[in-house]
């Protein structure tokens, strides 16, 4: 008979460090439901273009301005959330605070020219099925977009607070995970309300 | 204090005085404050089957009311109204609120139990999807008793389901109470994935996991991106509904057909999700009974997956007659046919177990004994609309209530009473009493074939699905006579089953820690369980810890009396995803009214959404926002400062 | 006892006829496999080789995989054959005849079945409801149009079930060999009078088909008697709105053309037999027999019902 050995680890981190513990797994099984939720709503985009009647598209050109360098700011408050996360991570709460108000306020400011542009379209919720699944979809988004900027706002709050250190800091990076997911899903969006009908979809 | 960076974990015996250290810091706090902020897994499982029975009690007492008013023709005991409101809450309790809650809740008290494991990987959450469940069910009742239960099936496909010809708020209760049951299973399911991956016990590699765990892992999976698909459906019908949008009216440019895609997009899965783990159930229980192991383990294991996997690509199967290209068809149709080889695999390694072993005729075993025949009865029919042009015959009529209630009833719930039988020991620490067992079984089993097995000749017979009345030349009168007296039976089978866990769980015997010589780590623990479930971290060397004397001489043998003690807070251990190696040492939530708070926010918001109410929806938002961040407000012990910062 | 009527282990035309067999072999399949399994099942308990809890673990993991090996090796020759024999058969009726014999556009409503016969020339065509005539051997081609919900068309002996969808056009076909009358019934909830919601589909020889569309072609001849003269006032004013009778100045289309309702040998989608006294009761309380109708109680006198009746039943 073989002899039975428990397992005896060495040393072992205790609790979540740097960006690896439990969290991340749960921010990721969030971030894979959530991407499942814009995968259907895309789905019912492309359904319904691909059997609707000619003129269905209400924009057959939509137009990029303000909407692309909207997309811009969106992407890079990726970049400056991650410089947030960075000082976090580096033990500078100057320049982590900075990351954080940055995307932020770069993150508000992707939310109000959204908003502008919906006050400026020519159709309404209940116009069409393409307006609605336009002002659903976007409007989805617009909800994850608040959800990410209450998150920022809180970590903001939490490092002034001096809560984070190099070492413990996952609901950070759990944060900026999920800012990065927001943003990727939205150049989806973009790609296929904006872009698709130019390559001549549903035109 | 705060915790050093690293540690290594000190080993020693399962002690008196470890679990008495255990004991004072896991034990939910006593008394109703406890009872509302309790996160520990066994009570959240219990709360969970406690309340799928109640609901399966409430589903059964609508589908006897339904099968009053079919027994003869031409019956009036039940205006249209009623019998659509009655058809359609006894499919939307018994999918929704029963089937899938209560393997939830059988996996939610068991899993940790047979990984090894203190807890779930999020006992919060974990006890947030109990509240929201509880929520999302007496927001549907709440309608149903004001006379706006669901009146248009449970797959409520529109336009019928639209405000034109629905003006009354039915649909309005069943799409929010969908989208709100929607969140409690998709974080239900996200807590079971991470547990499987992190929290098994060191040495619990991915080849030893219990079939139970590949299925309701499986099952879990696969809720965690189809949920969000009926969810999106009914709130865009409900947006439809109430602001006017046209998804799905097509006088707004909408698909009525975008409906179906959406729902059975996620409903096909679904039918997998509420039976692969209570196949796993049986493919745990029934070898203890047959005193062997499962035969084919592997081929189980990897069956359970490949269900699911092509289960995604069979959706279409229940659109056949709705004029899509014959392409389509073939390949859906195909699909549908090949589907039916992973379940074989589990049937043949059933019957082999059997064969092979030396079966002990306990009540748990004749439930899951039982099972593999319904099962098969289910399969074939299911195999049968498989083929296109059959299926367009049989296709909503009762041959298809025939098949699915011997999918529903055969493999959920004759499994789910055997794994009653099987661990109500180890839930509860009294024995259920095998005597009132076999009548049980006896009359459930013979009630449920004479009322079902004639239901599909009815449907051969031509009768379709959800009419409330027929005319007596159709053939059907006698037949309908027939289902109605065994579904009687049927449902005076499981009142027995209630009536012996009531008895039982008061005045049963006594149970040992093992009464049945199982092989899974649940019976290594005392009936029931302690609060933090194992002392001692078990390390697991087999598929069988509690069999290794009996079945080979020269493996490595599981330690379950000695190892990592972790008693210097509340803590356990995860291990790494495929070998299960310990990687770190976590500490897990103490009791919390976070999860109670949020569930009560949401219901709050669900009902002033359903009333259209915008203070309270602002309200009830704001709520829900705080709830959520004191949820996760960091915990100076675990997140903050290190010594350095002071 | 009988057939009953909307059984589909028999058929009565071709389209049907082709999936009959292949119904019974996938039953016949199912019940020898399901047998199968009840035999393994019993033997191995009621012979149960253990006794109490807790005998010894009998065997390693490797026994009895020649179970599932030859289970699978088993049970592949039917599903293969299937599979071939459903792609055959798909092939045979999925496709609408290339040339049919007739074509119709048939809308279901809740609770009842537009029924419009299409022709080239449009002094052929025309409208009737819940009762469908075709010739024996003619292949007809139906064309299913959304009205309100979905519904679904079925006529069991001659054809399996296509839906209705608002917003598309479905084809479906079918054919009858034999001379009879067909039940057919929505098979797709809808409503509160989903259950009686059903149809018929008469087929005859060609040349006693001819003669029924020559007929259904004619306008109602003007009333006669003083009776039917006052119940066609009362027509005008109390169901005109909803029913047509061409011919006459009613010209509703949200409920059956009456052109020829006395040709007819249901009422109310097949719910009551077009008698006299059923029809009075039908006009009277629509509600009684079939609740859920959306055809309302038009509170009418005796007097009124009475002429009202004088005149359907010049309806011919």
């Amino acid at each position: 008979m073989a002899d039975a050995m428990p397992a005896a680890p060495g040393p072992l981190p205790v609790g979540p460090v740097g960006r690896r513990g439990l969290g991340q797994w749960g921010v990721g099984a969030l971030i894979a439901s959530e991407a499942a939720l814009f995968a259907y709503l895309l789905f019912a985009y492309f359904y319904a273009a691909a059997s609707a009647r000619p003129g269905w598209l209400l924009e057959p050109a939509p137009k990029l301005w303000p909407a692309l360098p909207n997309t811009l700011l969106l992407l890079s408050s990726s970049l400056v959330a991650w410089i947030g996360e960075k000082g976090v991570e580096r033990g500078r709460r100057a320049e982590a605070l900075t990351g954080l108000i940055g995307a932020f306020v770069m993150g508000a400011g992707f939310a109000a020219v959204q908003v502008y542009e919906w006050s400026i379209k020519p159709y309404r919720l209940g116009t069409s099925s393409y307006a609605a699944l336009y002002f659903t979809t976007t409007g989805f988004h617009m909800a994850h977009v608040v959800a990410g900027l209450v998150i920022l706002a809180m970590l903001a709050l939490w490092v002034a607070l001096d809560f984070f250190s190099p070492r413990r800091r996952i609901v950070v990076s759990a944060g900026v995970l999920y800012w990065h997911f927001v943003d990727a899903v939205w150049l989806l969006v973009f790609a296929t309300y904006y872009l698709t009908p130019y390559l001549g979809f549903a035109r | 204090m705060t915790p050093a960076a690293l540690r290594v974990p000190a080993i020693d015996d399962d002690t008196p005085e470890l679990r008495a250290r255990l004991h004072a810091i896991w034990a939910t706090t006593p008394g109703w404050k406890g009872w509302f902020t309790t996160v520990d897994h066994k009570e959240i499982g219990i709360r969970y089957i406690v309340t799928a029975f109640v609901l399966l009690a409430l589903g059964g007492v609508e589908a006897l009311a339904i099968r009053l008013q079919l027994a003869g023709p031409d019956l009036r005991l039940m205006t249209p109204e009623q019998f659509n409101i009655f058809f359609s809450m006894h499919g939307m309790t018994m999918i929704f609120l029963y089937s899938s809650p209560v393997l939830s809740g059988f996996s939610n008290y068991l899993w940790p139990l047979l990984l090894g494991a203190r807890d779930m990987a999020f006992p919060r959450l974990n006890a947030f999807s109990y509240w929201v469940y509880l929520a999302a069910a007496l927001f549907l009742y709440t309608g149903f008793l004001t006379g706006n239960g669901p009146n248009d099936g449970w797959f409520n496909y529109v336009p019928y389901a639209e405000r034109q010809y629905n003006p009354g708020l039915n649909q309005d209760f069943y799409a929010l109470g969908m989208v709100l049951l929607g969140i409690s299973t998709a974080v239900g399911a996200a807590n079971f994935v991470v547990t499987a991956f992190k929290m098994r016990a060191p040495g619990m590699s991915i080849d030893r996991l219990p079939i139970l765990i590949w299925g309701t892992l499986t099952a879990s999976v696969a809720n965690l991106v189809v949920v969000p698909a009926v969810s999106l459906a009914f709130f865009l019908l409900w947006l439809d509904r109430q602001f006017g949008t046209s998804f799905f009216r097509p006088a707004g440019g909408g698909q009525p057909l975008l409906w179906q895609h959406l729902f059975w997009l996620f409903g096909h899965p679904w039918v997998y999700a509420i039976v692969l783990p209570a196949m796993g159930m049986v493919s745990d229980g029934l070898p203890v009974f047959c005193r062997r192991p499962l035969v084919g383990y592997s081929l189980v294991a990897l069956s359970t997956v490949a269900t699911m996997i092509l289960g995604f690509g069979v959706w279409v199967h229940h659109m056949f007659a709705t004029g899509l290209p014959g392409l389509s068809l073939s390949f859906f149709s195909g699909a549908s046919i090949v589907i039916t080889v992973p379940s074989a695999v589990a049937v043949f390694a059933w019957l082999a177990t059997i064969w092979t072993g030396r079966p002990v005729r306990s009540t748990a075993f004749l439930f899951f004994a039982a099972m593999i025949l319904l099962f098969v009865i289910g399969g074939v029919s299911g195999f049968m609309t498989a083929s296109v042009p059959v299926d367009w015959q049989l296709t909503d009529t009762y041959f298809v209530v025939a098949h699915l209630h011997y999918v529903l009833i055969g493999i959920n719930v004759f499994p789910v009473v055997g794994a009653t039988y099987f661990w109500f020991p180890k839930l509860t620490g009294r024995m259920m009493d095998e005597r009132l067992g076999r009548w049980n079984f006896w009359t459930m089993f013979l009630g449920f074939n004479l009322g079902f097995l004639p239901m599909h000749l009815i449907g051969l017979f031509g009768m379709p699905r959800r009419v409330w009345t027929y005319p007596a030349e159709m053939g059907w009168s006698a037949l309908n006579m027939i289902t109605t007296i065994g579904s009687f039976a049927f449902a005076i089978g499981v009142l027995l089953f209630f009536v012996n866990v009531a008895k039982s769980w008061r005045a049963g015997a006594l149970a040992p820690a093992d009464p049945w010589g199982g092989s899974t780590l649940e019976w290594a623990l005392p009936s029931p369980p302690a609060p933090y479930n194992f002392a001692v971290i078990p390390t697991i060397a087999s598929r069988h810890p509690l069999w290794e004397e009996a079945l080979d001489e020269n493996t490595p043998r599981s330690t379950i009396t000695r190892g990592m003690m972790l008693d210097t807070g509340k803590e356990t251990v995860t291990t790494t995803p495929l070998d299960a190696i310990p990687d770190r040492i976590v500490e897990m939530p103490c009791d919390s009214w976070a999860p109670l708070l949020l569930a009560v926010a949401l219901g709050i918001l669900f009902v002033a959404l359903l009333l259209k109410l915008w203070l309270a929806i602002a309200l009830g938002a704001l709520l829900v926002l705080g709830a959520l961040i004191l949820w996760l407000w960091p915990q100076r012990r675990l997140l903050e400062r290190e010594p350095a910062h002071g | 006892m009988s057939a009953p009527p909307l059984g589909y282990l028999t058929s009565a035309g071709e389209r049907a006829a082709a999936i009959v067999p292949l119904t019974w072999f996938v039953l016949a399949v199912s019940v020898i496999v399901g047998m199968v399994v009840a035999v393994l099942l019993l033997a191995a308990i009621v012979h149960p080789r253990g006794r109490a809890l807790p005998t010894a673990i009998v065997a390693g993991d490797d026994h009895g995989l020649a179970w599932i090996k030859w289970g699978l090796v088993l049970s592949a020759l039917p599903l293969i054959v299937t599979l071939v024999w459903t792609m055959a058969a798909l092939g045979r009726v999925a496709g609408p005849p290339r040339s049919p014999a007739l074509v119709l556009d048939v809308t279901p409503r809740q609770y009842w079945w537009e029924v419009r016969y299409d022709a080239r020339d449009p002094a052929d065509r025309f409208v009737t409801a819940n009762e469908i005539h075709i010739a024996t051997g003619a292949r007809v081609l139906v064309r299913l149009h959304g009205g309100d919900v979905i519904h679904s068309f079925w006529v069991p002996q001659l054809s399996g079930k296509t839906d209705a969808i608002p917003g598309q056009t479905n084809l479906t076909w079918l054919a009858a060999d034999v001379p009879g009358r067909y039940r057919g019934q929505c098979a797709e909830f809808c409503g509160l009078e989903h259950a009686k919601m059903a149809f018929e589909v008469v087929a005859e020889p060609p040349a006693a088909f001819e003669r029924w569309r020559r007929a259904q072609l004619q306008t109602a001849p003007p009333p006669s008697s003083d009776a039917a003269q006052r119940g066609a006032r009362v027509f005008q004013s109390h169901c005109a709105s909803c029913h047509a009778v061409r011919g006459a100045r009613a010209a509703g289309s949200t409920a059956p053309d009456l052109t020829h309702l006395m040709s007819r040998r249901l009422i109310a989608a097949g719910t009551l037999p077009n008698t006299r006294g059923s029809l009075a009761g039908w006009v009277r309380a629509p509600q009684t027999s079939k609740p859920g109708a959306l055809m309302p109680d038009q509170q009418l006198t005796g007097q009124q019902l009475g002429d009202m009746l004088a005149y359907l039943v010049t309806l011919k």
